[in-house]
């Protein structure tokens, strides 16, 4: 009864961003561009990169471009899902009304993780899925079955890890208020996430894995989709993604339990 | 407002701006570490680099012109289109125009108060930069030299202001220029120099990119910081960036003045 009434919950949530998102219908034109314009921003330095080479670490372009596209999908499930409820919850922390929120008879990480989505950003998806089509057409063949439902595997505990990532940020949040540009600093750390990770050298390459696994967001579905990816790895992307994220929803309780109202 | 009175307030207003950017300096670490774009670059392309130089870029190279990029974009960023945006959107931008000093005036010494703690940031990096790369990779190595930098570094500091004043005053006449703002990051990112040198665009782009100012924000400086021109080129170059600098100052204030009669209509 409790998963059906979250699920019930989560539908009247998504129904008002839908109409907020409709309110302004300018933004719409815009939003949908700045989508276009990213994914356009994420090939451009790739076309420079592999007009200087053929294959850059034993990435091919066509490869490479598989990495671009889960990068560009999994930044819509970002910017469409994930950050806006987010950073709303900053504000509520700023504004003190995160008292209401706590208040509501629900898990409170639910409240704020879905108080709003970008309908929009679901344009990044799309492009995501139609660089995947592009690149292996040009590749001559089609991914395996297997490699298919590993990278859909991978999606999951891609999501899993990013969204637990935020939830980090956000409870860093109840410590030093100023937050938003945290949240920048997260979006810009991400971004290195749009080149195959075997790019990544010495400490940058550990951090990228074990730090900030970056890796595993984009590359590992990738090599998925190649059907490259050692059945190991992807057992240890579970463990690790569920690992990762009840030490997330583990730090969020202990932040929510010290946390004290704007007004005490 | 006469000129005396804001020359007579600028020491004071910098003063202040220097204690503000002193006591959220944690704040600011943060927007430093937010733009370590370059030093993401400069992974990737030294993992280009490994099979041979790309024209004529080698490893050093890249090393000399991707952390120059780090330390122009430092010494260049500027927040005001964010502020701006903000303040009207809140309302208290009208608190700052009952100050008998131009609004644009505060941000800018704002804006330029901030530069002593970023040179701290950026001196550690630049040092790096000589020791991996080399002097002559790093930074001007005759006196010439400094001096079109420093008229380069200038101009581009100028460019990126008046964007941001006309791209924050926008907000004025749309609802929220928020997602212009995103726009032009991301022009700014793939035209400028940001993420690869201009001189990797095939030769029909680059002649677009010469005409438009992103260039001037960020390749043209890390290029004179990094020696990539004769002095005969520099000045050319630099004629275009003042050109820009010039052009956009005009249109930037006309928009503002506009748009601050605009924006009294919303409270009166």
């Amino acid at each position: 009864m409790n998963a059906k009434r979250y699920l019930r919950l989560l539908g009247v949530q998504l129904k008002a961003s839908g109409l907020l998102a409709l309110q302004y219908r300018a933004d719409f034109l815009a939003e949908g561009l700045t989508s276009l314009a990213w994914t356009f921003t994420a090939l451009a330095p790739l076309f420079v990169v592999f007009g200087a080479r053929p294959s850059i670490e034993g990435w091919t372009f066509q490869e490479s471009l598989l990495v671009v596209g889960w990068f560009t999908l999994l930044q819509g499930v970002l910017e469409g899902a994930i950050s806006p409820s987010l950073t709303g919850m900053v504000e509520h922390i700023r504004k003190g009304t995160l008292d209401f929120v706590l208040l509501k008879p629900a898990d409170a990480q639910f409240l704020v993780s879905t108080q709003r989505f970008l309908p929009w950003r679901a344009v990044n998806v799309l492009s995501g899925v139609g660089l995947f089509v592009y690149a292996f057409v040009s590749l001559g063949r089609w991914p395996s079955l297997p490699g298919v439902f590993a990278s859909l595997v991978l999606l999951g505990t891609s999501m899993l890890i990013l969204y637990s990532m935020w939830i980090l940020v956000v409870s860093a949040a109840f410590f030093v208020v100023k937050v938003d540009n945290l949240t920048y600093l997260f979006t810009s750390i991400f971004d290195a996430a749009r080149w195959p990770s075997s790019v990544f050298r010495g400490s940058l390459a550990w951090v990228f894995t074990f730090i900030i696994p970056l890796a595993l967001m984009t590359t590992f579905p990738a090599l998925a989709l190649l059907g490259r990816l050692p059945w190991t790895w992807l057992v240890g992307a579970v463990v690790g993604s569920v690992a990762f994220a009840a030490v997330a929803r583990w730090v969020w309780l202990m932040s929510i339990r010290h946390y004290t109202s704007a007004s005490s | 407002m006469s000129l005396r009175t804001a020359l007579k307030a600028l020491p004071t207003m910098l003063r202040i701006g220097f204690s503000e950017a002193v006591a959220y300096r944690a704040e600011m670490i943060i927007w430093v570490l937010a733009t370590t774009m370059p030093l993401i670059m400069l992974a990737l392309w030294s993992a280009v680099a490994r099979g041979g130089p790309v024209g004529r870029f080698g490893q050093a190279e890249f090393t000399g012109y991707f952390l120059a990029a780090f330390c122009v974009r430092q010494m260049t960023s500027s927040w005001v289109a964010w502020l701006v945006s903000y303040e009207v959107k809140q309302g208290t931008l009208a608190m700052r125009l009952l100050r008998p000093i131009s609004p644009l005036l505060a941000y800018a010494t704002e804006v330029l108060a901030g530069i002593p703690l970023r040179v701290a940031i950026v001196l550690p990096v630049l040092g790096i930069s000589l020791w991996v790369a080399g002097a002559e990779r790093a930074v001007p190595t005759s006196l010439g030299g400094w001096g079109l930098f420093a008229l380069g570094i200038t101009g581009a500091w100028l460019i990126t202001f008046y964007l941001n004043v006309l791209l924050g005053t926008l907000s004025l006449f749309l609802e929220s220029s928020q997602k212009l703002m995103e726009v032009y990051m991301v022009l700014f990112f793939v035209c400028s120099g940001y993420m690869f040198p201009v001189e990797f665009f095939p030769p029909g782009v680059r002649t677009v990119m010469e005409w438009l100012p992103f260039r001037y924000q960020m390749g043209l400086p890390v290029e004179l910081m990094t020696g990539a021109h004769s002095a005969k080129d520099a000045w050319a170059l630099l004629g275009a960036q003042w050109t820009w600098v010039l052009g956009l100052g005009v249109v930037s204030l006309t928009v503002w003045r506009r748009g601050l009669a605009r924006f009294a209509a919303f409270g009166g």
